[in-house]
């Protein structure tokens, strides 16, 4: 690998080949550049089986993209989900996420990051099922040491910014399908994390509430959001403006919309 | 995560399961039970005996010289009692040499008595009245005083008149709805005339203290009450703790060298405090509190296991509830301190419980037994206490191992 001090932009849609070659150690990436990957490695001991889920992922994010990142069953997607929401630390590589290497952090460390940094969405919703969604909403804040009047005004904001000003002292239970998702939402707003980071996150919904939420996201990543989306539906990937695609613990492909869905094209 | 937030979400984690909760706290509540139960009844018992029995059968700072104990409450051998009964008696003649060896300020009475039935004009049938003989200082020692009329005058102690003061119990009987003051009770065949009536002495374990008539030592009585020229005891009192346990020793001397006993032969004759009629309470007081110390610890060891496993299977109940709250920036310490909460709030609750229960329990104990079972300031605190440290030892484990789950594992939990 040849060691360059600055960053080589690449244009969106540069293929795997012709990835960006990133900063060596010790230089951080510019401050426009939230996610920026180089080798990451992962593997796992499954009953004495070696599982090699990423076998060197290298991905440059900037501010303000909305990029979909795709791949079959096993590609390794959730893998990397895990690693670039900082739940999990790669064996080899670097993460450099809003410029702070963050591969090589402490447990707490990591839990400072998501709190601050991350905001997950997740299939399976994840809300507190005992919790009101308003308390659902500030438990973010409560991790950051928040008092409870500013946490509740934040959470409130945040909820309205998803439309769910009315069914905030609901619990999970007295929501729909739709309602639990754009309070996982809001939750995941609510500290201003850098990336918002969605796992499936219409896997359970019907396809008019996986509309609704597909354009609640457009909406804040209009609004300057920077929106990450795991998903292995094209569908939903194609809402992106951005699609990685996996396979076998590698980068495939790496195209804006457009490109993507000319290739969809091409093999429907 | 602030504390009074962590308690408010722990106590409405135990409301939401309210059962369950309760069975998971009461062996802790019942150690505290147990704890407040015992320390108020023994205390209460232990001021009893102290103040009501012994305290109104021996005036403060004070002690007798008598041939034997009088409080005798306790476990004895054939051997003890043949011993006591060989006793010489306490004589007129001891009065002397006793008296003159005492530091100034001390106080001292010679004191015989006997049952002797009585008779007034009032009530046709005679009764047995307690009679007391004796001398100037005894009224002042017991701190006796009369509710009407007066006491003996020196020349009536001097000349031993016939005069008498009676109790209430021995007013009732005899002069039914009358003031007593100024008539007579006749005891075999001689009246004596009532000075004075005295204020009422209370009783204890059903023994009333109020059935005696008191006569000067040298009055007629003295002849019926003991043999000649032997007296009950000597009462010594002096005006301090410290200055009674010289005084004692003083006393003890005199009467060794009277008795012309050896250095190795033991006392033949008794000086008998409070302290020394309360031997045999203060053994079973100890073994009370031993037992008072055992049935806590039990109720709170138990107690503690069962909040430690309630602890373990929460955990597991609520893996994906921890791999959320990870997933939102919980740090370990976080994860921990929750259930360590929780966990000592269970168990604190269920210590306040236990007072309640305990303080109940001492209740019902006073009102059905005459026993008097005040509840303990301190044994509450400790109770307290205890309960919220038995949490917090108990949770630990659950906790740490909460705090230790990966957040991708647990968010895959059911």
């Amino acid at each position: 690998m040849s060691q360059h001090t600055t960053i080589i932009e690449a244009p969106l849609g540069a293929t795997a080949e012709r990835q960006a070659v990133l900063a060596t150690s010790g230089e951080a990436p510019g401050k426009d550049w939230i996610i920026v990957t180089r080798g990451i490695k992962r593997e796992y001991d499954m009953g004495g089986e070696i599982v090699r889920a990423l076998r060197g992922v290298d991905l440059a994010i900037q501010r303000n993209e909305y990029v979909a990142i795709m791949g079959p069953s096993g590609s390794g997607k959730s893998t990397l989900m895990n690693v670039i929401g900082c739940l999990d630390t790669p064996n080899e590589g670097e993460y450099w996420l809003n410029g702070t290497r963050v591969s090589s952090m402490s447990d707490d460390e990591l839990a400072r990051v998501r709190n601050k940094e991350i905001g997950f969405v997740f299939q399976t919703f994840n809300l507190l099922p005992r919790a009101t969604a308003l308390h659902n909403v500030e438990l973010p804040l409560v991790y950051a040491g928040v008092g409870a009047v500013e946490r509740k005004k934040r959470a409130r904001e945040a909820l309205s910014r998803v439309q769910l000003d009315g069914r905030m002292e609901h619990r999970p239970n007295e929501l729909s399908g739709g309602q639990r998702q754009r309070v996982a939402i809001a939750r995941a707003l609510v500290n201003n994390p850098s990336i918002l980071l969605a796992d499936e996150p219409t896997g359970n919904l019907d396809s008019t509430t996986s509309e609704e939420i597909m354009r609640v996201f457009e909406s804040l990543a209009d609004q300057g959001q920077t929106v990450i989306m795991v998903t292995h539906e094209p569908d939903i990937a194609q809402h992106a403006r951005r699609v990685v695609v996996l396979r076998d613990g590698l980068v495939a492909s790496d195209d804006r919309r457009s490109a993507f869905v000319e290739k969809l094209g091409l093999t429907v | 995560m602030p504390f009074f937030e962590a308690i408010r979400l722990a106590l409405q984690q135990i409301w939401v399961q309210k059962l369950k909760s309760f069975f998971t706290l009461l062996g802790v509540m019942i150690g505290v039970t147990f704890l407040i139960a015992v320390v108020s009844i023994v205390g209460g018992m232990s001021r009893y005996m102290t103040e009501q029995l012994v305290g109104k059968i021996m005036a403060v700072n004070s002690f007798e010289l008598r041939h034997r104990p009088n409080i005798n409450i306790g476990d004895h051998d054939e051997s003890y009692w043949r011993e006591l009964r060989r006793r010489p008696r306490i004589k007129e003649s001891d009065i002397e040499p006793v008296a003159s060896a005492l530091p100034d300020g001390v106080l001292w009475a010679a004191v015989g008595y006997d049952n002797l039935a009585a008779s007034s004009r009032y009530v046709a049938k005679p009764k047995g009245v307690t009679a007391f003989t004796v001398t100037d200082d005894y009224f002042t020692i017991k701190r006796m005083a009369p509710v009407s009329g007066r006491l003996f005058s020196p020349q009536e102690f001097e000349r031993g008149m016939p005069v008498i003061v009676i109790g209430q119990d021995v007013a009732d009987y005899f002069f039914p709805a009358l003031d007593p003051v100024g008539r007579e009770l006749t005891i075999r065949g001689i009246p004596y005339q009532i000075v004075g009536l005295m204020e009422k002495q209370g009783s204890a374990f059903g023994i009333s203290f109020d059935k005696f008539i008191v006569a000067p030592h040298k009055s007629p009585i003295n002849r019926y009450v003991n043999a000649h020229g032997v007296i009950d005891a000597i009462m010594i009192q002096t005006p301090s703790r410290e200055g009674m346990l010289s005084t004692m020793e003083t006393v003890r001397q005199v009467m060794r060298a009277r008795r012309g006993l050896r250095p190795a032969e033991k006392d033949n004759f008794e000086l008998e405090t409070s302290d020394s009629a309360l031997e045999f309470w203060n053994k079973i007081k100890s073994y009370l509190v031993m037992a008072g110390v055992a049935l806590p610890a039990i109720g709170l060891v138990v107690g503690a296991i069962v909040i430690m496993n309630i602890m373990l299977v929460a955990v597991a109940e609520r893996t994906r509830e921890i791999g959320i709250r990870k997933s939102l920036g919980a740090r370990r310490r976080d994860i921990m301190s929750q259930f360590l909460v929780e966990s000592a709030t269970l168990s604190t609750v269920g210590a306040a419980l236990g007072v309640a229960t305990g303080f109940a329990f001492a209740k019902l104990i006073s009102m059905v037994t005459p026993l008097p079972a005040a509840v303990e300031l301190w044994s509450v605190l400790v109770g307290i206490g205890i309960g919220a440290g038995v949490g917090i030892v108990a949770g630990v484990y659950p906790a740490s191992r909460a705090s230790r789950l990966d957040p991708i594992t647990a968010l895959r939990a059911e």
